[in-house]
């Protein structure tokens, strides 16, 4: 990974937000993944998704843990701190600075061996916890960053570029979030960027943790006939079970937005999320029957993809901590040390 | 050792054995505190086993008007509650001594000694005629066997009696079945014995100035006058009563006044990884974090500790050391955790260290803690055991300076960032190797990328070697650099002495009380006693002025030794161990003849001693 900043060159057609900033303020150092790797669209649709919804930059927080996946944080949005952690670990950190820090928009980069081995653990654990941030996990069904090993959201059948074949049960993201009461949970493909971009902008705004798998391949391990996690394979097996769009506050919905077919959830802000099923029946503010759809369509082969479930009233950590509204980091030392008058107090109890 | 022509008033041990569960840490805690309130000093020791109910468990006072409390294995009166440990708790009693015991049954005779007084009194039975239930007469059997050492001791009734008020406030009914049960006690004891015994309490003026509490409430409260936000953890004896109170007083202290809600954010984390990843992630954000825990979580910490180490980002860890290695015993107390520590994490690290002897260094240290954290932006730990943890220690009264501001270290404010030119993390600006920090949300030109991985001055990635080096070598220089931050050494000349005894921690008590005895046989010794680490540069100083200096610790690899010979330019030859390791509170005698045998092999034991 260099550090070498893109040349700036300010192109007039350059399109700026109500910030004044462009796309390219939101862009980070150059890529050093392969070429053609799936992360690289994930980022480019993370840097649309920021720029779109006007966050300042240095009001961001980038984490991740270990991998090819969780090296991107690097190469978007030079403007916002960036942690990269330990191999898996990602989401204690994270869990932290939100306690600390409640007023910054976290952003969580994750990929598959990071996420569902290692750290399955506190993935999990944040899950429950409904940490407020956007957990993106860019699944290509292998160990990128250690040479093409089999990683756990490996399908049984799917074989590796030496020809071995995976025998053991994937541990699938999605229906696992959504066991574990996640309150918003998403697939999607990083060739799609037109659904990505929805999605992360929802997921950006969801009050509580927002889980994306984002099916993202590695073009270097992973990418060849008999892989399931190929741009081949999610192309032709991909099924877009809802469509999304994201809608800002103050914005009016379209007519195109608002057809007959559709549902909205207003979202914590106000901004609204539109679903138009593309699947007949499918409910995505229904858990329980989001589930069981979503297990039919895995046990067919199916990608199902989309913002497949949401809840916008549950209650996220600070809630259940019951911790000001101000970000702890804000209160000063006065307002937390009680004083020698107090321990003077105190301390007639212990004699 | 008793006996009865010398006066034992105020100088005398005794040992409590109960059954986990069944209340009597209330009936030891008021014995304790009518001590104390006598004004005599006291210490209290729970030996415990790790059980929730139904195994032995023993409580051990000692009383001492020179102020010695450090455990002593010689008890002079033993309440023995459990029929259970009898014979153990029988062998214990020092030769003149005493047990009392429930004599609603008779004791084997197998186990009757002849050099010891038996003091039966028929606990249970006088429970059974006064009182109704079965969990109210186990809980009175205990408030009972307080009463009669009311008796035997000349323990101040009256004071009890106001303690009980104190304690159950306006719940009458509770205050006299509690006097009952004192009563019941205390009139069979002077109805039946000669009391008080030889071994007995007198009024004194020795504790005015002092409270009881244990390390970990001091430290808990040490978090919250520092002004710690966040703190997170993993349940693991015997640290967790750390974050009990920690808890405990911030639903005291920490509301806000506006609204009711915490001004603090506690996280019971998935495990001990979890716990100090959130701690690093809460001060990489600007708060001040702790966690709390021991050996096993420490162990599970490690990867973490490094990356705070390197990535320069603050940390405050609470390590109460229990008996090692692995699950060890966890409820007994050593100092086996010191490499750990200060090692913790592959590659070169090496962390700053503070070592408390007792609650109230507990409390200072804490504070200190999260000053020397951010000053020097990396891990600090507090390194305190289970004896100081979790046991009764009385203690100067704590105080608070209200003059003290928290040292923040080196963050560059909004302000700051907007009149520099460009900031990098890593650069060595003042040349005092610590670099300056900046935190999230506070401005864009102070965004930087925190990363484990090899990184140049400016904060980008590396993999060049001159770049790496120059900012581990600055890492390095800058802990070196925290010798002079951390509490000195406690240093007590003797004059002239040829010999020194250098010790950490909970040892404090021990050592100098048998340096006390040791003067008395003509053996003069110096004494130190380390407070943090990097060793202070008089450390070693100290250790090349004795011709021997013992170093006395209590693990069984001699690890402050190690450290010395590793981390100072003391020689080792100038050093020898004296080590307990069994996992009870080290005492005077294991010292004395610890530094006697080494005298001694040495052909330096004065003439007689030898
Ligand atoms: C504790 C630890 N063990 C092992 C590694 C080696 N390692 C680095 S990345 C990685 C796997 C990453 O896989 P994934 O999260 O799927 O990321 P990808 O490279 O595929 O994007 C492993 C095992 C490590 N960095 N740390
Ligand atoms: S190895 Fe795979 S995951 Fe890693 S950068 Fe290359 S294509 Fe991407
Ligand atoms: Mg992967």
């Amino acid at each position: 990974m260099s550090y070498i900043t893109k040349p700036e060159v300010r192109h007039p057609a350059l399109e700026e937000n109500a910030l004044g900033l462009t796309r390219r303020d939101y862009e980070g150092a150059m890529s050093t993944l392969c070429a053609g790797c799936g992360h690289d669209s994930v980022t480019a649709a993370i840097v649309q998704a920021f720029f779109e919804l006007e966050i300042p930059p240095h009001r961001a927080a980038k984490m991740s843990g270990i991998g090819c996946s969780s090296k991107t944080p690097a190469y978007f949005m030079n403007e916002s701190h960036g942690f990269n952690g330990v191999h898996g670990r990602m989401p204690a950190i994270a869990t932290g600075a939100n306690a600390a820090n409640r007023d910054l928009v976290y952003l969580g980069i994750s990929g598959d061996g990071d996420s569902l081995s290692i750290g399955l653990g506190q993935l999990c654990h944040a899950i429950r916890r409904n940490v407020n941030m956007l957990y993106v996990l860019e699944n290509n069904g292998v160990y990128g960053l250690t040479k093409g090993q089999f990683s756990a959201s490996a399908d049984v059948g799917s074989v590796s570029k030496r020809g071995e074949v995976n025998r053991h049960g994937p541990i699938n993201p999605v229906p696992l979030a959504l066991t574990l009461g996640a309150t918003f949970v998403a697939r999607s493909f990083s060739g799609d960027k037109k659904q990505l971009v929805p999605i992360l902008k929802a997921g950006l705004t969801h009050k509580g943790f927002a889980m994306v798998d984002v099916i993202s391949p590695c073009v270097t391990f992973n990418d060849h006939e008999g892989s399931t996690k190929s741009y081949a394979h999610t192309r032709t097996h991909n099924f877009e079970v809802v469509q999304t769009d994201f809608v800002p506050l103050m914005t009016e919905i379209t007519a195109e937005q608002d057809r007959g077919d559709t549902t909205a959830v207003t979202m914590h802000d106000g901004s609204t999320v539109m679903f138009r099923r593309v699947a007949e029946d499918y409910d995505p503010t229904d858990r329980e029957a989001a589930l069981s759809y979503l297990r039919a369509s895995q046990a067919k082969g199916e990608v199902a993809t989309g913002l497949l479930y949401l809840e916008e009233s549950g209650a996220d950590m600070h809630a259940c901590e019951n911790t000001v509204d101000r970000p702890l980091v804000d209160v000063p030392f006065g307002d937390l040390c009680p004083g020698s008058a107090a321990l003077e107090e105190l301390q007639k109890e212990w004699r | 050792m008793a006996n009865d022509d010398i006066d034992r008033a105020n100088d005398f041990a005794l040992k409590i054995g109960t059954v986990n569960g069944t209340g009597s840490a209330s009936a030891n805690a008021m014995l304790m505190q009518a001590i104390f309130r006598m004004g005599v000093p006291v210490s209290g020791k729970n030996l415990f086993p790790s059980n929730i109910q139904g195994l032995p468990t023993w409580y051990e006072i000692r009383v001492n008007k020179h102020g010695h409390l450090a455990r002593t294995p010689d008890f002079d009166i033993m309440v023995a509650m459990n029929a259970e440990t009898y014979q153990r708790d029988i062998e214990e009693v020092v030769s003149g001594g005493y047990v009392i015991y429930d004599s609603t049954r008779p004791l084997d005779p197998d186990i009757l000694r002849d050099d010891v007084t038996f003091l039966g009194i028929p606990f249970a039975d006088m429970c059974v005629e006064n009182f109704k239930g079965a969990r109210v007469r186990i809980l009175m059997k205990n408030i009972a066997y307080v009463g009669a050492l009311a008796a035997f001791l000349e323990l101040d009734v009256d004071l009890i009696r106001e303690m009980l008020a104190e304690k159950f406030a306006a719940k009458q009914k509770l205050i006299d079945s509690n006097m009952q049960a004192i009563s019941l006690g205390y009139d069979y004891a002077r109805e039946n014995f000669e009391c008080p015994l030889p071994v007995h309490m007198e009024p004194m003026d020795a504790t005015s100035d002092s409270v009881i509490l244990t390390g970990n409430t001091a430290a808990a409260l040490g978090c919250v006058y520092a002004g710690a936000t966040v703190g997170a953890w993993y349940p693991i004896t015997p640290a967790t009563s750390i974050m009990d109170a920690f808890k405990e007083f911030c639903g005291r202290f920490r509301k806000d006044p506006e609204t009711g809600k915490n001004l603090y954010c506690i996280v019971q984390a998935e495990d001990e990884l979890a716990a100090i990843g959130m701690v690093i992630g809460a001060s990489w954000c600007g708060a001040r974090a702790f966690t709390n825990t021991s050996g096993p979580g420490l162990s599970l910490m490690s990867e973490f500790l490094g990356l705070a180490y390197y990535a320069e980002v603050p940390a405050v860890v609470f390590d109460v050391q229990r008996t090692g290695p692995s699950t060890g015993m966890p409820t007994r107390t050593q100092q086996g955790d010191l490499f750990t520590v200060i090692y913790a994490s592959h590659g070169d690290t090496k962390h700053i260290a503070l070592f408390p002897a007792d609650p109230e260094e507990c409390f200072y240290f804490a504070v200190s803690a999260f000053d020397i954290a951010e000053r020097f932006q990396t891990p600090v730990f507090v390194v305190s055991d289970l004896d100081i943890g979790m046991n009764d220690w009385m203690v100067p009264r704590l105080e608070w300076d209200e003059g003290y501001t928290p040292d923040r270290g080196k963050v560059l404010t909004a302000e700051d960032l907007e009149a520099v030119e460009e900031f990098h993390r890593y650069e060595d600006v003042d040349g005092d190797a610590i670099p300056y920090r900046t935190l999230p949300g506070v401005h864009p030109k102070g965004a930087y990328f925190t990363r484990g991985a090899g990184h140049d001055k400016y904060g980008g990635y590396t993999e060049d070697a001159e770049a790496y080096k120059e900012v581990v070598d600055r890492i390095a220089r800058k802990i070196e650099s925290a010798a002079a931050a951390v509490p000195e050494p406690e240093v007590r000349m003797a004059i002239d002495a040829p010999f020194g005894l250098v010790t950490i921690g909970a040892c404090r008590g021990a050592a100098l009380e048998a340096l006390e005895q040791l003067e008395a046989d003509g053996i003069e010794i110096s004494y130190m006693r380390v407070r943090g680490f990097p060793f202070h540069p008089s450390v070693a100083q100290f250790i090349n002025d004795h011709e021997i200096t013992f170093v006395v610790e209590q693990n069984r690899d001699g690890q402050l030794l190690k450290l010395l010979t590793v981390e100072t330019w003391a020689g080792k030859d100038k050093m020898t161990s004296v080590k307990y390791y069994g996992g009870l509170p080290l005492s005077a005698h294991h010292v004395v003849q610890g530094v006697t045998e080494a005298l001694e092999k040495a052909g330096r034991l004065p003439a007689g001693k030898a």
